[in-house]
């Protein structure tokens, strides 16, 4: 059953028709794409909207809490970052975007994820296998363990566009010959009978790249790409994501513990932490204030050029917050400087700051608040 | 599909326990109940070996054929007469003969490992700390062992010196042992070199190097200790395999003398008798089997317990 | 690649060498002689057939003896039946021991990696301890119970397969209780191992990937994980042919099944030299052969072992 005729579609809205600017017509695809986009927009739809979105885990200890009550959205071509220290939550997000969480322990409680107008979690696992790799494509953190280390890189990215595009092999191959040109990587027709231990960190992750990209997603999972990687080729790989996500008009999604990486690549921020989003709004608008004590410390825990010599770089005193049993507080609240009686009985809710969609988690910054 | 947590972030927990290396084994080990049932069976039969002359009801070699021929027509009492598990063909208490050959059992488990260690150990270590060409030779000289059909080689070994003063001693018995243990200790002397090759280039030995520790200090005091885990998972791994090549060499006729009996030769004893009085084989069976098992899954549980790597690989 | 194999199939050589060594070392050290008889021979009987069958020879004159008619293809007489030289003794049986051990082998490949794959694909449930529970049987059962058992029920009792014999394909039924007693334990063996492996390749970052792609699940099993989960399988097939080869003589001589096998233990109690060397080095030239063509097999599945 073809995805696009599902019956959980949602309908669309009022007509818009303007033709976004953002969109290179040069080739091909950026054409094809440009028209579906306007078709889109004329629908005023959301690549993803995730609504009120909790994955629980079910652990010996207890049920963890690693996605709360999440909700968030995502335009056609947009690059939206989920920034945030291991273990808030980011991935699990991801995954669950996809239906790639274990289960058992983790399963998905609550909540509503609608991909280019598909109820996600209503689908069968049949259709949902459609999607993945086809429409949402995904690049993991170590590219090291992410690439089956029996099977040839060709055959590897070869292998989707044969699953989901019904290619013959020698379509498929010729595909994969020019994915890998396009990440990058020379002599690609020669590489393609290469195994991944053939190739360096950063290649690999450019082979990642060509997977994902195979079946030419609406959507692309980046789950801390250049974590793994030497600084020199991060750049390379995160200017590559970028280029090619512009050429090809695919959303990203970024998900990084590197706030520098995400204001770099992404037109939108949500910052997560212990299971919730606690900020949200454009890159430059959480850059220049963000409303956030945590976002704050993920901003100054960065290291700077103009830092004094010898000053010593800034941490975020203390641990996240257990979210085996969530407490009715702020979960900020014993890690934060300005934290007042109020923050420990309630938990604040995302409310609207400065800035188209800036929206943040802390009674301390709304206008009556105590910081300011 | 089959679970896959440990892919996933680990939520972060803000209470951390801080526990030893042992410690956190020992819990992953109680925490499997296989492992445990094969513990307890351990410890169950080493005491019984060890109990075992105090705790049988009669002596393993008398023959009680007056009060076995009162009751019946041959000298074979059956399962649950006066004899608990009945007798042998001789009228000898079986209950009593199989606590001997436990005796016999956990003795082959102990001193074929013990064997296991006393060359396999140093032989790794040297390989292993002065490489080269001692690696070299030493390697290729477990190459050629590794080569020897092992089976053969013990029936050899067993065979040819039943008639010494060496294969008499402990009633024949302590021949086999040794002659198992002498095809043994390659696995082992693989294992501590391996390990003993990935932790040389380790921080802490560098540390006691550039501190000027000696070579015998670091090996013993660092290196062994670290590499403690896979062997103790490869020594309890061992043991059935002893056990098993024991058992088939009494089978055969290889090792303890009668009037003693290895569950092998009350298995192979019980064999003609088989159709009409099948307790003879069953219980021996039972015994080697039960041993064979409560060892594997022992040190399946130490193996996961100590190394979650080490997982599926020997 | 061809020059590993070339350079592992001449270190066979030296392999065999110190085998044949230590093993005629070890028979000539032991008391006793071929001609240790219940009924005693006289010493000049003796004497004379020590000088006819050159046994009065100085050790190593015996040995390059040895030696030197091995390399041309003469195994020697044998001392215990006296009218069959050990080239005839072997030329019988290593037929039909070559057929069990192959047989079992292949037995226990067949049934082992799909009980392992099974199991691990339904981890924790019904067909996993199922699984479990065959491969635990198969652990706990040495190949002598295994054997005597299927030969009570199944040949005795219920009279379906002949007790003892083997006539290969020509009868068939004569095989099947030999080579399912063979074969039970590396069935468990293999099954264990393959299904740990499973459940650690389920676990590999490779297999979200391969997931994220939206392959079908046939080709994620199949194609991601079964091949990835063989590789340390493979590595085990070498100590349980090892263990098939020399365990087939317990069989042979439960079955009657005309083997070399069964004459191994007399004829090291007989002190019948030749034969002993010739079953000690065809079984240690079979394990060297089998051994390597494991280490190429494992190559051939993992393409970052590259010999050279």
């Amino acid at each position: 059953m073809s995805v696009s005729d599902d019956p959980s579609r949602v309908a669309g809205g009022p007509a818009l028709t303007d033709l976004p600017d953002d969109v290179s017509v040069a080739t091909e695809e950026g054409r094809r794409l440009a028209e579906q986009l306007a078709d889109n927009r004329r629908h005023a739809r959301k690549l993803l909207e995730v609504r009120n979105l909790s994955t629980h885990f079910y652990t010996r200890d207890g049920v963890v809490h690693a996605v709360d009550d999440v909700s968030f959205e995502l335009d056609y071509g947009e690059t939206l970052g989920i920034v945030g220290e291991s273990g808030c939550g980011k991935s699990v997000t991801a995954l669950s975007l996809t239906r790639l969480i274990a289960s058992p322990p983790g399963k998905i409680v609550s909540g509503q994820i609608i991909f280019d107008g598909i109820d996600v979690l209503k689908l069968s696992n049949e259709e949902m296998r459609l999607l993945r790799g086809k429409k949402i494509g995904f690049i993991f953190q170590d590219p090291m363990t992410s690439l089956n280390p029996t099977l040839t890189i060709g055959y590897q990215i070869a292998e989707s566009a044969k699953t989901h595009l019904g290619l013959s092999r020698k379509a498929a191959d010729d595909r994969a010959v020019e994915l890998l040109s396009k990440v990058g990587i020379p002599r690609s027709r020669e590489r393609m009978g290469d195994y991944p231990h053939q190739f360096s960190g950063g290649m690999r992750q450019r082979v990642m790249i060509a997977i994902a990209l195979a079946c030419d997603p609406m959507l692309l999972l980046a789950d801390e790409p250049t974590t793994a990687l030497d600084v020199t080729i991060q750049a390379q790989i995160l200017e590559l994501i970028r280029s090619l996500s512009d050429e090809f008009g695919t959303a990203v999604i970024l998900i990084t513990h590197d706030l520098g990486i995400a204001a770099g690549m992404c037109h939108r921020i949500n910052v997560m932490y212990a299971g919730r989003i606690v900020e949200t709004g454009l890159v430059d608008d959480i850059y220049e204030a963000p409303r956030m004590p945590y976002a704050w410390g993920l901003l100054d825990s960065l290291p700077r050029l103009d830092e004094v010599k010898g000053a010593r770089l800034r941490t975020i005193e203390g641990m996240p917050p257990d979210l085996i049993d969530p407490t009715s507080e702020c979960r900020f609240a014993v890690r934060c400087k300005y934290v007042h009686d109020r923050c420990r009985s309630e938990e604040p809710e995302l409310t609207p700051r400065d800035g188209e969609g800036h929206m943040a988690r802390c009674f301390g910054t709304e206008p009556e608040g105590w910081i300011q | 599909m089959p679970n896959r947590t440990e892919a996933l972030e680990k939520p972060a927990v803000a209470v951390r326990r801080s526990a030893s290396l042992w410690g956190d084994a020992w819990r992953r080990l109680i925490r499997n109940r296989l492992a445990v049932v094969g513990g307890v069976l351990v410890v169950t039969f080493f005491s019984l070996a060890i109990l075992g002359p105090f705790i049988a009801p009669y002596e393993y070699q008398a023959q009680h054929l007056q009060e076995i021929l009162a009751n019946n027509n041959r000298p074979i009492a059956p399962f649950g007469s006066e004899f608990f598990l009945g007798t042998d063909n001789l009228g000898r208490d079986l209950l009593s003969r199989l606590l001997d050959g436990a005796q016999i059992s956990m003795t082959v488990a102990l001193v074929v490992q013990a064997v296991v260690l006393l060359i396999g150990l140093p032989i790794g270590a040297a390989a292993a700390w002065f490489g080269g060409r001692v690696d070299t030779y030493l390697m290729r000289f477990t190459d050629v062992i590794y080569a020897f059909p092992d089976l053969l080689f013990i029936i050899l070994l067993s065979v040819a010196f039943r008639e010494t003063f060496f294969g008499k001693a402990m009633n024949g018995l302590l021949l086999v042992f040794v002659a198992i243990g002498l095809t043994a200790w390659v696995g082992m002397a693989r294992l501590v070199r391996g390990q003993l090759l990935s932790l040389k280039e380790t921080e802490f030995v560098e540390a006691a190097r550039a501190i000027g520790v000696s070579d015998f200090r670091i090996v013993t005091r660092h290196l062994l200790p670290n590499a403690m885990g896979p062997m103790i998972v490869a020594v309890t791994l061992g043991i059935p395999g002893a056990i098993l090549a024991e058992a088939t060499l009494a089978f055969i006729g290889i090792g303890a003398q009668a009037p003693r009996a290895s569950w092998g030769s009350l298995v192979a004893n019980g064999q003609p008798f088989l159709r009409s009085s099948p307790h003879l084989v069953i219980f021996p069976a039972l015994a080697v089997a039960t041993a064979l098992i409560s060892f594997t899954f022992l040190g399946d549980g130490l193996r996961d317990a100590l190394d979650p790597k080490l997982k599926g690989k020997q | 690649m061809l020059g590993y194999i070339i350079r592992r199939v001449l270190w066979i050589i030296p392999v065999l060498f110190v085998v044949s060594l230590i093993t005629f070392s070890l028979m000539h050290a032991a008391p006793g002689g071929p001609w240790d008889r219940e009924k005693k021979l006289s010493a000049s009987t003796i004497a004379h057939l020590n000088e006819k069958y050159g046994l009065s020879d100085p050790i190593h004159i015996q040995y390059l003896s040895w030696v030197g008619n091995m390399v041309r293809g003469d195994l020697g007489p044998s001392y215990k039946y006296i009218d069959r030289s050990v080239n005839d003794i072997v030329a019988d049986g290593i037929g039909t021991t070559a057929h069990l051990g192959i047989m079992a082998f292949l037995l226990s490949v067949i049934l082992g990696i799909p009980l392992g794959v099974i199991a691990a694909l339904r981890h924790n449930k019904i067909p996993d301890y199922l699984a479990t529970f065959v491969s635990v049987i198969g652990i706990a059962t040495p190949s002598f119970v295994a054997a005597i058992l299927l030969l009570v029920f199944f040949s005795v009792t219920l009279r379906w397969f002949p007790t003892h014999g083997w006539d290969g394909w020509a009868e068939p039924d004569t095989m099947v209780l030999p080579t399912i007693a063979l074969s039970l334990f590396p069935i468990a063996q293999i099954a264990r191992f393959t299904r740990a492996s499973m459940l650690e390749v389920t676990r590999k970052d490779y297999v979200r990937t391969a997931q994220s792609k939206g392959l079908r699940e046939r080709s994620i099993v199949v194609v991601h994980m079964i091949r990835n989960a063989l590789i340390p399988v493979v590595t085990i097939l070498g100590p349980l042919l090892a263990f098939l080869i020399t365990g087939s003589f317990i069989i042979e001589t439960i079955f009657s099944v005309p083997g070399i096998g069964r004459y191994y233990v007399t004829s090291i109690g007989q002190r019948d030299y030749g034969v002993i060397m010739a079953m000690t080095m065809l079984y240690a030239a079979a394990i060297a052969v089998l051994n390597l063509v494991v280490d190429v097999l494992y190559a051939y599945i993992d393409p970052r072992i590259r010999y050279s």
